[in-house]
């Protein structure tokens, strides 16, 4: 699922999902990235070596990390060799270490998997040059969720902002509206919106990661970043006050059916790649869809939208008193233990620390860097610029997709979980108390056997 | 006594050996057989029966406790639900869908280009079968074929309605009535009542819609009620709700009726530029309403995905996989049958559904036993199109016992214990159609 999150280009996402346990294995042992040509002088201090990095990244977002390895090749004179690792990273880099082929260094995309790999001793605490770069360039809180007790192991190379509501400026200006700034506004708005004769909002129920995302803003904004983790590591349950506050406010929206494209019930049959084409396709349906800085990307890539002009976003607004949340999610560096040349991929995470190696793959587009120091310019558009500056500047308050640190048969699994009742709830939203409930029932059940 | 005993004891040793020997040798080579089979199969099962009486760790022994979980969670409840349906619905559609196909194919003259057609979709995977279906169920009628079909004859037989989306603000000029409107005040001739809807896209109006602010503003005669029904909403915002703003257009072609004590007194379409108006009216109090007919939905066909059709359609999917499978060990069955005995009938002035119902079918019994066993126990297993068609908010009301059992122990629940649990009574339902299948086969051996 991750993979089609960040990417979102799979049409048949479920049936890519139904057949990914065998394919991802397949694939990452046979889809191999070739050596980079690297620069041939030898005169760096790591000359003659290589260093091999796995990802889950394939096409153009393995050519522009490439980039980046490349920059590396050129400071230091080692090679690297980008190794692809399909979607299930952990049973990847596994295989690996018991074949002694473990590559030097893996970029992560959970961070469930950094603590897995840590808690296994797969892992090299950073050096203590990379924790001085990472100290110096990133938000405290980026260091805390790639640290797993007293060591510190991932770095956040690249991240995602999902906190993004992307709306299409035509439908705005016919409705004679401007971008809201708090959650009552935009449902106000999305009244407006409505009565101009465009839905205001495309929503994918049908895949139930939209909807977690959905909850885990109006969450974050309302309930506010303490108890937000308290129910992400669930010491406090979905009875909590806070989250039937949170499940009514959503309801607000969720029950409406004026302003959802074809009402709730027909929110559940579309999934999340056909509601960005409601709103950014060649038909267009609806005026808003929310989901995370990649929907930019779709709507650039599959249905020629300029980013800024005919396709924009505005923050997710905040909830009642609270501030404006940023929910995210990142890809972490690591060193694995077993790597051949260890210190030549401690020094490659050292690099990844610094603003210029994030530079590079800013430039070239599909990218968000949480590193504070680089430069907002070095953004293609201004689009992206302003997602990056929404997760920058909220600093200490980023917090990490709920769901996606939860177990995953409660927090990411089609049908059941999480997933299921935020889907019923998208159906019938007149009992948050219920709902509620019966998250908390589910919960109850997945971290008691985790 | 003695000297014929012994030669008789002296023969019976060889004998003995040979018997030994044979039995070894017989050992011998079943023995990889057993080997496999024990390996591949018996250690399996017990490795499941054993496994399903602990708990997701695999550590702690709970006795019973899987099997008691199993029955009281209602998601494995509506499996076994549904798997009963399956296995009911199923076999038995199929068998007699192939025996009638094949016993219609004996009659044409393409009959094995006919069967060849039938038998086609065996060829292809249950996946991408799947995938197939997923797309052709799809509920938008731009999407899925089948809707499209329904949609498309729906809508030959009846009229759209001129404006589905059409609302009103709450309250503000109308009150919502049933699925129509009502004016918010009653009225009496001599009175102007606009009516103001909201929600209708720019491109479902009609093209020869005019702005309706000067009929809004002419005044009523001494027996007439008239007014505007019109679009409140200003293109670019700027409008004040309730009022008709100068940019504001009428909505031409809505029915308007005005009533009088629950009577329909005088009924009217409204112009170009929205205006309605009743004229020669008694004196009186009228409430004008716009009647539910403006406003109908179009028709969006048949939910197949959605959680009360879901299984029936999976069902049909599975249908048309293997129609072609019973149809062609049915007709061969039907090749076999004694010709003289139809003819006989023939003779003897049976008609063909005579035939059919007292001949054939008889006949016919012991080949459709094995294909309806056969497909039971098939049923039983089917997990690719359950898995595939069903869309997630529905993937709870189509599950049966297999795609439950994946899901609890691989797809995210990862507890084996239970999954276990779910395999062991799987397990305990396919045995009594294996039994019966393994009888049946011994029997027509013997």
């Amino acid at each position: 699922m991750r993979r089609t999150r960040r990417s979102g280009t799979a049409k048949a996402t479920r049936i890519s999902a139904a057949v990914a346990g065998s394919m991802a294995l397949a694939l990452g042992a046979t889809a191999c990235g070739g050596e980079s040509p690297g620069p041939a002088s030898g005169d760096g201090e790591l000359s003659g070596q290589t260093v091999t990095v796995s990802a889950v990244w394939t096409g153009v977002e393995a050519k522009n990390f490439q980039k980046v390895l490349d920059a590396f090749s050129e400071e230091t004179g080692a090679k690297t060799q980008l190794v692809a690792s399909g979607d299930n990273v952990s049973t990847f880099v596994g295989s690996k270490i018991e074949g002694g082929q473990a590559p030097d260094v893996a970029m992560v995309p959970q961070v469930g998997v950094v603590q897995q790999f840590a808690q296994k001793g797969w892992l090299v605490p950073l050096s203590s040059k990379a924790e001085m770069e990472t100290t110096r360039n990133f938000a405290g809180v980026w260091k805390n969720y790639g640290t797993v007790g007293t060591k510190f192991y991932g770095l956040y190379f690249k991240a995602a902002n999902k906190s993004t509501v992307w709306y299409s400026p035509d439908a705005l200006d016919q409705a004679g509206v401007k971008p809201p700034k708090t959650y009552a506004e935009m449902l106000k708005t999305a009244g407006t919106v409505s009565d101009s004769g465009t839905p205001a909002f495309a929503v994918g129920g049908e895949d139930g990661w939209t909807l977690t995302d959905w909850f885990e803003n109006v969450y974050l904004s309302q309930a506010g970043p303490g108890k937000y983790d308290k129910l992400a590591s669930h010491d406090m349950p979905w009875t909590d006050k806070s989250v039937v506050e949170a499940l009514e406010t959503l309801g607000e929206l969720f029950g409406d059916k004026d302003l959802l494209y074809n009402g709730s019930a027909g929110a559940l049959r579309t999934d999340f790649p056909t509601s960005v084409e409601q709103v950014f396709g060649p038909e267009p349906k609806a005026a808003m869809v929310y989901e995370g800085d990649f929907v930019g990307g779709i709507a650039k890539d599959q249905f020629d939208r300029t980013l800024g002009e005919d396709a924009k976003f505005f923050p997710f607004p905040a909830v009642g008193k609270g501030d404006a949340p940023v929910v995210s999610g990142g890809d972490a560096a690591v060193v694995l233990k077993d790597g051949k040349n260890q210190k030549a991929g401690m020094k490659l995470l050292e690099y990844l620390a610094t603003p210029e190696a994030a530079a590079i793959w800013a430039e070239a587009g599909g990218f968000l860097s949480p590193n504070k120091e680089l430069d907002l310019e070095s953004y293609s558009d201004e689009t992206t610029q302003a997602a990056a500056k929404e997760l920058v500047d909220a600093g200490d308050t980023v917090r990490f997709d709920l769901s996606d640190q939860a177990p995953a048969s409660f927090g990411g699994t089609k049908g059941t979980g999480l997933w299921k009742l935020l889907q019923d709830f998208l159906g019938d939203s007149s009992d948050p108390k219920a709902t509620a409930a019966k998250i908390e029932a589910a919960a109850k059940k997945a971290y008691s056997k985790s | 006594m003695s000297s014929v005993e012994a030669p008789a004891r002296g023969a019976v040793t060889p004998r003995l050996r040979a018997q030994r020997r044979k039995r070894l040798v017989a050992a011998v080579f079943v023995l990889p057989a057993l080997l496999l089979l024990g390996a591949l199969v018996l250690y399996p099962v017990i490795f499941s029966v054993g496994r399903s009486f602990f708990d997701a760790s695999g550590d702690t022994f709970v006795g019973a406790d899987n099997y008691t979980e199993m029955f009281r969670d209602p998601a494995t409840l509506k499996a076994i639900r549904n798997s009963t349906i399956w296995v009911v619905v199923a076999p038995v559609l199929l068998t007699g869908l192939g025996l009638v196909l094949a016993v219609l194919t004996e009659k044409i003259r393409w009959a094995t280009a006919f069967k060849l057609v039938l038998f086609l979709p065996m060829a292809v995977s249950f996946l991408a079968a799947g995938i197939i279906f997923r797309l052709a169920y799809e509920q938008d009628p731009e999407r899925g074929v089948i809707n499209a079909a329904v949609v498309g004859v729906h809508d030959s037989f009846s009229e759209s309605s001129p404006y589905p989306n059409a609302r009103s603000r709450d309250g503000e000029t109308l009150v919502k009535d049933g699925e129509g409107y009502r004016g918010k005040d009653a009225a009496g001739p001599g009175d102007t009542v606009n009516l103001g809807f909201v929600g209708v896209p720019p491109g479902e109006m009609p093209g020869e819609a005019k702005p309706a602010a000067d009929a809004a503003k002419s005044t009523a005669g001494q027996d007439e009620l008239r007014g505007v029904v019109w679009l409140d909403f200003t293109p670019g915002g700027g409008g004040t709700a309730g009022e008709v703003d100068a940019k504001e257009n009428g909505m031409p072609g809505m029915k308007v009726s005005a009533v009088r004590d629950g009577e329909t007194v005088a009924s009217t379409t409204t112009g170009d530029d929205g205006a309605y108006s009743f004229s020669g009216l008694d004196p009186g109090s009228y409430t004008v309403e716009v009647p539910a007919s403006n406003f109908a939905a179009p028709y969006q066909g048949v939910s197949w995905l959605g959680p009360a059709l879901i299984t029936p359609a999976i069902i049909g999917a599975y249908l048309w996989i293997w129609t072609g499978f019973a149809m062609v060990l049915i007709a061969a069955g039907l090749a076999a049958l004694p010709r003289e005995t139809l003819e006989a009938a023939r003779m003897d002035g049976a008609n063909e559904f005579q035939i059919f119902r007292k001949i054939t079918v008889p006949l016919l019994a012991p080949v459709l036993t094995v294909v309806f066993v056969t497909l039971v126990i098939n049923v039983m297993k089917v997990f690719d199109l359950v898995y595939i068609i069903a869309p997630g908010p529905v993937q709870e009301d189509a599950n049966v016992l297999a795609t439950q059992m994946w899901l609890v122990s691989f797809g995210g629940g990862n507890d084996q214990g239970l999954g276990s649990a779910l395999a062991v009574l799987l397990l305990a339902l396919v045995v009594p159609a294996m039994i019966f299948n393994i009888r049946r086969f011994r029997r027509s051996e013997s």
